[in-house]
């Protein structure tokens, strides 16, 4: 390597990885008051062995990402945690996940994923948290959170033996029994009376915890009732879509609205096979993911800053072990894109087996 | 003059050092010779004299050979090197033996070669302390004897002298300070059963299995620099700034900002040493990565980490034991590397694992192993 590389190297690696820092100014006309971050961090399943022992590993995934969010200058407005805190959805994780949380040194707005809710329907969770769907302002920009973990009340209220039986169904990957994500009829109601009161300029940030996408059913990469939420977004200008679950980069536009899917802090999972045959037009596979090396317990996991300016947002993936990643909207060509590997030849090639 | 060359080159029979086009020791590839900086047998010598040359200092006591000193296996054996006045830094030196293969130099890779790292240390403010390179210049540009040698090397005349050159003629010299054929390169390398003990055998064992040592300190197929030029957090150092993990970060880059040397900083403030790799990248996923050293020589190259705070291999076996930490109720880095966790180890292996380790020295180094 030579000092020229070495020295461009270096500073491209600094301007992803401290970008508060680095005075980057990307000039979309926005005005000083409209631009500011916040924080992201999903997926860290806490997991109860016995007594106070926890799963080590997804610990210190999730200590890790607290730690490294708490360096972040100038601080983020907030941070919002994308769901599954927890694996069982035991109290125990649910309040050792929290403490853990509660090392961040900023305002923490929740969302539920699966693994929070379907031993006790939430009621532990909501307990410590409060409402698990719910809307907010932040300078100018409408956030809505939801609960798009639902399913079939059929399936819900099924004779389960116990509540953790229910958990475990719905924990299970490619799982004949399971049942497809969804936000319901009566959260979609709730939706719209939000909306209606928001003028069709302001721009709309969403965070869910499964994507409201239909990427991948067997591994409920999937929203049962995403388009009808489409449908209610479909007015406004500028709508983006945040969501957990996947553990992995994904980018998508539908129409208005931008996606962007959040690393987990526990573990990655690969790009399901049907992600890449699928003949319809939604969601491209864009860039592979590179596959974890297996030794450094935290590569292809992560969490992310957030900057939102214009109402448009650029995710900024911190991965340790990694090269951090960031996808941006792009006003060009109104959709986003990965900075660094969206070119084929600056790709780097996935391993194809598992 | 002559009396030095004399030393010079009797220290070069002596220790084995490579010479110009010489073929790697066993266990090594060769050497990479950047194509601006030629290898060439005048430069090695002068690089090796100002290596030496302790008037290249504030108090004229401090040369390079201070703190890599050829008898300690280029290294101090101290926990921080110490500069001019006895000055303090924040972090052990790292041998200069294989240095050459580093794909970059120091604790946090600032410099990309042996060139550029050789021009810091003298005007460091706490090792050479020269306000520039100024005065040394000076010096070599009076000294008839270095004057005839850059001219013959370089093709420079005294005023056109520049650091660079030197910095040149130092890594050149480095170059040859290259060590294998320890006794796991007979054994791996070299088709020598015997090379190794029983004891050293299990240990390379459980280094390349159960203690997932390979993973960071590469061994290959037909050679191992025991280093994968990246940058961990392995839970060294970070209880000097736990909780002020921020205010210290936030410091140092505000006054990085402002044009303060990150040489200097990170050597100065103990704290800000502590950032590790993140004061050169800047990336949060790096705060307290300090890069891997090699393995080559170890049972020489004490005291270890990039703070020289574990004094013995048993320690250092202990600490990666009990997932970068010493002890087993001491608290763990939140930033700790995902390659880093819990081994349990049992003692035979702990032991068996140093014993591998001390089967790393190199002959050249192999009396001062002993000598411990």
């Amino acid at each position: 390597m030579n000092r020229r590389n070495f020295l461009k190297t270096g500073l491209g690696a600094a301007a992803v990885g401290a970008l508060p820092m680095s005075l980057v100014e990307i000039a979309w006309g926005a005005k000083d008051e409209e631009r500011f971050t916040f924080a992201y961090i999903s997926d860290s399943h806490i997991t109860h062995v016995r007594g106070n022992e926890f799963v080590r590993n997804w610990d210190r995934g999730l200590i890790r990402a607290v730690a490294e969010c708490n360096l972040l200058d100038p601080r983020p407005d907030f941070v919002v945690y994308g769901g599954d805190i927890a694996q069982l959805g035991k109290p125990e994780e649910i309040d050792h996940g929290l403490e853990i949380l509660s090392g961040l040194r900023d305002k923490v707005y929740y969302v539920m994923g699966e693994h929070d809710y379907y031993v006790d329907l939430g009621d532990y969770w909501r307990k410590r948290l409060g409402p698990d769907w719910y809307a907010f302002d932040h300078k100018g920009v409408h956030f809505i959170v939801l609960n798009s973990i639902l399913t079939y009340s059929e399936w819900t209220h099924k004779k389960w033996e116990s509540g953790m039986a229910r958990m475990k169904e719905m924990a299970r990957l490619d799982n004949p029994n399971g049942s497809p994500f969804m936000v319901g009829e009566e959260q979609r109601k709730w939706l719209a009376q939000d909306l209606a009161k928001v003028d069709r300029d302001t721009p709309i940030v969403v965070c869910s915890h499964s994507p409201l996408q239909k990427i991948y059913k067997g591994w409920n990469f999937w929203t049962e009732d995403a388009e009808e939420i489409h449908k209610l977004l479909a007015p406004f200008k500028k709508v983006t879509v945040i969501y957990g679950h996947v553990h992995q980069i994904q980018y998508n536009q539908i129409g208005n609205i931008s996606f962007y899917a959040v690393m987990a802090t526990a573990w990655p999972w690969p790009y399901p096979n049907t992600y890449a045959l699928a003949e319809s037009h939604l969601p491209k596979l864009t860039v592979p993911m590179n596959r974890a090396d297996p030794f450094f317990e935290r590569d292809a996991t992560g969490w992310q800053l957030i900057d939102v300016h214009s109402g448009r947002v650029d995710t900024h993936y911190f991965l340790p072990d990694n090269t951090n990643r960031s996808v941006v909207f792009d006003e060009k060509r109104g959709h986003p894109v990965d900075t660094r590997y969206q070119a084929v030849a600056a790709r780097i090639p996935p391993q194809q087996h598992y | 003059m002559r009396r030095f060359q004399l030393l010079a080159a009797a220290a070069i029979a002596a220790i084995g050092l490579q010479g110009v086009a010489a073929a790697p020791p066993l266990g090594l590839p060769p050497v990479p010779i950047p194509p601006d900086n030629p290898q060439s047998q005048d430069k090695i010598k002068l690089g090796d004299r100002l290596f030496n040359d302790k008037r290249f200092s504030a108090d004229g006591k401090v040369a390079c050979a201070t703190c890599h000193k050829r008898e300690k296996g280029f290294t101090d054996q101290k926990p921080v090197s110490e500069g001019f006045r006895n000055l303090r830094g924040t972090r052990n030196a790292p041998t200069i033996v294989n240095a050459a293969y580093m794909k970059t130099l120091f604790w946090d890779g600032r410099e990309p070669d042996l060139e550029g790292q050789a021009k810091q240390p003298f005007v460091n403010p706490v090792e050479g302390g020269l306000p520039d390179h100024g005065p040394m210049l000076e010096v070599i540009r009076k000294d008839p004897e270095y004057v005839q040698a850059f001219k013959s090397v370089f093709g420079v005349e005294a005023g056109d002298i520049t650091i660079d050159h030197v910095a040149k003629a130092i890594a050149a010299f480095e170059r040859t300070v290259i060590s294998g054929n320890s006794p796991f390169d007979r054994w791996r390398y070299g088709g020598e059963p015997d090379a190794l003990d029983e004891a050293q055998k299990r240990g390379f064992e459980v280094f390349v299995g159960k203690g997932r040592c390979v993973s960071c300190h590469v061994i290959e197929q037909t050679q191992a620099l025991f280093t994968d030029n990246r940058f961990h957090n392995i839970g060294v150092g970070f209880k000097k700034i736990r909780g002020r993990e921020f205010q210290v970060a936030r410091e140092f880059l505000r006054a990085k900002r402002a044009g303060a040397d990150v040489d200097k900083t990170v050597l100065t403030k103990p704290e800000a040493s502590e950032l590790g790799r993140f004061a050169v990248t800047e990336n949060l996923t790096q705060v307290g990565a300090f890069k891997t050293p090699t393995l080559r020589n170890v049972a020489v190259t004490f005291p270890y980490m990039h703070d020289g705070s574990l004094e013995t291999l048993e320690d250092v076996v202990d600490f990666y034991n009990n997932g970068g930490r010493l002890r087993e109720d001491d608290p763990v880095s939140p930033f700790l590397s995902g390659g880093i966790r819990p081994l349990d180890l049992s003692d035979e292996e702990k032991k068996d694992l140093v014993a591998f380790l001390k089967a790393l020295t190199s002959p050249e180094y192999a009396q001062i192993a002993q000598n411990r």
